[in-house]
């Protein structure tokens, strides 16, 4: 394997755990709030979240372009107040993995919250437990397995994503080059062994990352 | 310690709970049959449901006050509880259920200081256990000394002997006289059993479709039904 091939390699796997971890706060609480509480704009917020599972990646890709540009409503208020720029840079792969990643971690999530015994928590309140507490020593403890599940999900998931990131990062090789990326590219010019390698590499990274999320989910049924 | 319950309403899913009264002489047991709004009732207290309108106040302290906007938190309410199914954390030890509501600035004269609780209730040899080897009678225990340690001012119990066989009853009853005894806690004691009620409780509020229906001493209330 060549050097850029492995650069790649270790591109997509730091920067799709990275997303993993950045959309893990955001991603608890939003699973935490659609399990445990009923707000206005629920089924809003429900069906947005699950968005990018069903629409083709390319058109959330899109979107993110739209919105990230210099010309866009979040882009155009980086670039001219803080000169920070996300499009076609290794922030706008991290931006589109978050987003694509993030409904899977949030479908398990919610489904481990609400396999807690809501009981536990409230008794849990009476023993002088406040929310914070609550949440840290009763609900994400034995939620823990599917949040883990879940976590590895949008990491396998992030690892694999292509349509948005192709869109606002570009392929640029030593950049935004990731492995799906670089392995359409190698097809395209007909570099069949490193696209084949890299095909190694993602079924390789994906199979781990499924069987360990499998392997989770098993032994909380047990 | 006295516990008002006045003016309350909770409406529930086939009935609302409609509640005035006083309670001094404890333990109380709340006498009623399946349904009749008695969980309701200590989850009010506990302040895990909010009622459309209420004044509840414990001693001198005010629970809820619907008119004032009061509504204290489970946590600052200074009430232990202990749930039907008790609601053992299982994730976590014996020692570690126990400690959940334990504060540090215990003094050790307190009789709800944890060595006490603990010996009291005979917990000593289960401390490392997990909670899902306990027997019924075991789980029990853990469940009563986790409220206790927590030094409540009201103690619910919810059914705490429905799940036990007769002989099991029997061994855990003279737990409740200690607790009653040692801690001198006021107890609110929901059952459908008259044994438990003849054995425990100074007085008895029977609730039929979330109202009491009647009130008195377990001896008069159940001589006169018979």
């Amino acid at each position: 394997m060549s050097s850029e091939e492995w650069q790649i390699i270790w591109f997509t796997t730091w920067v799709s755990a990275l997303s993993t971890v950045i959309i893990l706060p955001f991603g608890l609480a939003l699973a935490w709030a659609l399990a445990r509480y009923d707000w206005p704009g629920k089924s809003i917020v429900e069906t947005l979240v699950s968005l990018p599972l069903v629409m083709p990646p390319v058109a959330t890709g899109l979107i993110l372009l739209k919105l990230f540009g210099r010309r866009g409503e979040i882009g155009g208020f980086l670039h001219d107040k803080l000169n920070f720029d996300v499009i076609f840079t290794w922030r706008a792969v991290l931006l589109a993995l978050s987003v694509m990643s993030l409904p899977l971690l949030v479908r398990s999530a919610r489904v481990a919250f609400e396999g807690v015994n809501p009981r536990l928590e409230q008794i849990a309140r009476t023993l002088g437990a406040g929310n914070w507490r609550v949440f840290f020593t009763i609900s994400a403890p034995l939620a823990a397995r599917g949040i883990m599940a879940g976590m590895v999900l949008a990491f396998a998931r992030a690892l694999g994503e292509f349509g948005a990131t192709i869109m606002i990062a570009g392929n640029i090789p030593g950049k935004t080059s990731t492995l799906s990326l670089a392995i359409f590219q190698n097809v395209q010019l007909g570099e069949d062994g490193a696209a084949f390698r890299l095909l190694g590499v993602s079924v390789a990274l994906a199979f781990l990352a499924v069987w360990w999320s499998e392997w989770l989910l098993r032994s909380k049924r047990k | 310690m006295k516990l008002r319950v006045q003016q309350v309403k909770l409406p529930l899913a086939e009935f609302d709970l409609e509640l005035d009264f006083e309670v001094e002489a404890f333990p109380v047991a709340i006498f009623g049959p399946s349904g009749a709004g008695k969980t309701s009732l200590l989850d009010l207290l506990a302040g895990l449901r909010q009622p459309t309108q209420a004044h509840i106040q414990l001693g001198e302290t005010i629970l809820t006050d619907t008119q004032k906007a009061i509504h204290l938190p489970p946590q600052l309410r200074k009430i232990g509880y202990v749930p039907q199914d008790l609601a053992l954390f299982p994730h976590l030890s014996v020692r570690q259920n126990i400690l959940y509501g334990a504060k540090p600035d215990r003094t050790d004269d307190s009789a709800f200081r944890v060595g006490h609780v603990i010996e009291v209730l005979e917990i000593e040899p289960l401390l490392a256990r997990a909670v899902n080897h306990l027997s019924g009678g075991e789980k029990q225990r853990v469940a009563l000394a986790r409220a206790l340690i927590t030094a409540p001012q009201l103690l619910l119990l919810d059914e705490p002997l429905a799940s036990l066989d007769a002989a099991l009853k029997s061994k855990i009853i003279p737990y409740f006289h200690r607790i009653r005894d040692e801690f001198r806690v006021p107890m609110l004691y929901v059952t459908h059993d008259q044994d438990e009620v003849l054995a425990l409780c100074q007085e008895v509020l029977l609730l039929e479709r979330g109202r009491v229906v009647k009130r008195g001493s377990p001896f008069e209330l159940f001589n006169q039904s018979r």
